[in-house]
């Protein structure tokens, strides 16, 4: 990166344990003003921890973490000051609409009157509540609510804003609206740091993507550059017995069997021609296949060559 | 605006933020204004014309049978309405504590001590509303005060104060609360504490181990005062006692509660 610019975010060497269990082992990040910075990684990876320490909820026990320009540990009302957060549960205030939710935000910003009436209208409108403005949280839907929760993070106009997860327990088309919301966001020049344990989030909407595993970075980059980390796409055999799964797996040189699912993964990009060969060499042998796919690499592929575990999207398929 | 504005604009919203939710959950305030009412029908109508037999005219205002009871008990009933209305404290409290909401506030750059006052201040209209009300029940079942207007001013201080120093009692009960259930029971002892002083039946009759906790716990000095100045039985020193009391316990209950907001993190 040449950008000469104060980063948004910069952390260095963070540290953070509860009790005797290390929860995060020497972060560091650096993140550009104004992009998506994606953390991604399984559950208790540590990422709510690092958004709970550059949000000032929680100290870090060593390392430098500066938001804003601010340090956390010496300035954090300055950190307040300039970030917004959505966590992963919900914080709205059930017992009120929508529109006192955000007039509360609004007076707690120092708004003013009038300005902050304009800007709770304004929030309404662009979060597409106007209808239910009127209605109390409780009888939101998690859409609603989720975009509620972010209208109320955007009051202030905060410059850094950390999204915990927020997709998670949505349903697809609120999904589609969060992820359109949260880039209509940066493309107004906020920085955004978000978590997400879906690999297709991340790949869709951050510029830069860091890899966390056990409270450890293991690779960072943007998604292309964590794409070409592994070697390749590959064809996906299905047989329907153990001993077609093994006579094949001899026939090709790196194949991967997956014994339990009886699946073959053969690296190759899956063109045409080398799919031909594949099935004639198959054919020769008498080697009968069940079902074939093909897969061109995509950040399951990443995570599984740099943590050596599949992700819970792939245990899950 | 300086610190002291954002402070006293803060807390205003939050005051203001925690009048609504009362507005919105009103099952919560009927509930507790209705149990001192409850208490007063069944002490006046049930056990009264037993228990005023016990009584002087002299600690009844100059009052006979029923009648007298009721004015000899009135005044431990509405320190009973405080400490009912102050439940609701401790549960809304950790209804926000154990909520999403709390982060937010944490994570924003509002005066830190808001979120308390706002509270707070919300809980102590609530229990002066449950006061005049439960108090409005009791004069239209006749019970007569004597008090002149400066008695009234002294009365209404004394269970402003008293109110203030249960509600900082609740609030830091509500933040050490993990759950919002716990909440709800833990300020139970404090509705039970009238029961066991002079707010329903005279001291001297009670067995020598319980007469002396009576004596010594804060709702007697605050009862003997309050009854005092309403229906005019000597006070002695019980005034001086009951606000030393009140001091003390909103002082070290406010301590404790800062303590709890500023290192409790939630979940």
């Amino acid at each position: 990166m040449t950008d000469t610019r104060q980063p948004a975010v910069l952390v260095t060497r963070l540290q953070k344990s509860f009790g005797e269990t290390p929860v995060l082992d020497n972060v560091d990040l650096t993140i550009a003003e104004g992009t998506i910075f994606a953390l991604l990684g399984p559950n208790g990876a540590g990422k709510t921890t690092i958004v709970r320490i550059l949000s000032t909820l929680i100290p870090a026990d060593s390392g430098d973490v500066q938001v804003a320009g601010h340090d956390v540990g010496d300035d954090p009302d300055g950190v307040r000051a300039s970030i917004g957060v959505t966590g992963q549960f919900s914080a709205v205030d059930e017992l009120l609409t929508g529109r006192e939710n955000l007039q509360l935000m609004a007076d707690l910003n120092h708004l003013g009157r009038a300005a902050g009436r304009a800007r709770v209208d304004e929030l309404l409108v662009r979060f597409d509540l106007v209808d239910a403005a009127g209605r109390p949280v409780s009888t939101y839907s998690g859409g609603m609510r989720r975009r509620l929760d972010l209208a109320m993070t955007l009051i202030g106009s905060p410059r850094v804003v950390f999204l915990d997860e927020p997709t998670t327990g949505l349903d697809p088309r609120s999904r589609r609206q969060m992820w359109d919301d949260i880039r209509k966001l940066a493309a107004s020049g906020v920085t955004i740091l978000l978590t997400t344990q879906y690999l297709d989030e991340a790949d869709e909407l951050a510029d830069r993507i860091a890899v966390l595993d056990r409270g450890r970075i293991v690779a960072e980059g943007t998604s292309d550059e964590l794409k070409r980390q592994i070697p390749g796409g590959h064809v996906r055999l299905r047989f329907t017995d153990p001993p077609a799964l093994r006579a094949a797996a001899a026939l090709f040189d790196g194949a991967a069997p997956d014994d339990e699912r009886l699946v073959l993964r053969v690296p190759g990009n899956g063109d045409v021609a080398s799919l031909r060969l594949l099935l004639a060499r198959l054919d020769d042998a008498g080697i009968a296949v069940d079902e074939l796919s093909i897969h061109s690499p995509d950040l399951d592929d990443v995570f599984f060559a740099v943590t050596g575990q599949p992700t819970l999207e792939q245990e899950a398929a | 605006m300086s610190t002291l504005a954002y402070t006293v604009s803060d807390s205003t919203t939050m005051l203001r933020r925690n009048l609504r939710r009362l507005q919105r959950y009103p099952s919560m305030t009927l509930l507790l204004v209705g149990m001192p009412i409850v208490f007063l029908l069944l002490f006046v109508y049930v056990f009264g014309g037993q228990l005023s037999h016990g009584l002087d005219t002299a600690d009844a205002g100059g009052h006979i049978g029923r009648a007298g009871y009721l004015n000899y008990v009135t005044p431990g009933i509405l320190l009973v309405t405080v400490a009912a209305a102050v439940q609701g404290t401790a549960i809304v409290v950790a209804m926000d504590m154990t909520g999403g909401i709390i982060d937010r506030f944490r994570t924003m750059a509002i005066a830190r001590s808001a979120v308390l006052t706002g509270h707070v201040l919300a809980s102590l209209i609530q229990s002066l509303l449950g006061i005049v009300i439960v108090l409005g029940v009791a004069l239209a079942l006749g019970f007569r005060p004597d008090a002149g207007v400066l008695d009234w001013l002294a009365a209404i201080g004394l269970l402003t104060l008293f109110a203030f120093a249960l509600i900082w009692l609740a609030t830091a009960l509500g933040l050490a609360a993990k759950s919002v259930e716990t909440a709800s029971n833990t300020p139970m002892f404090l509705t039970l504490l009238p029961f066991l002083g002079s707010g329903f039946v005279v001291l001297a009759t009670m067995p020598a181990g319980l007469r002396q906790f009576a004596e010594y716990q804060p709702f007697t000095p605050a009862t003997e005062t309050l009854r005092g100045l309403l229906t005019g039985t000597p006070i002695g020193n019980n005034a001086i006692i009951a606000v030393a009391w009140c001091v003390g316990i909103a002082l070290a209950s406010y301590l404790w509660s800062v303590r709890l907001y500023t290192t409790r993190r939630s979940a």
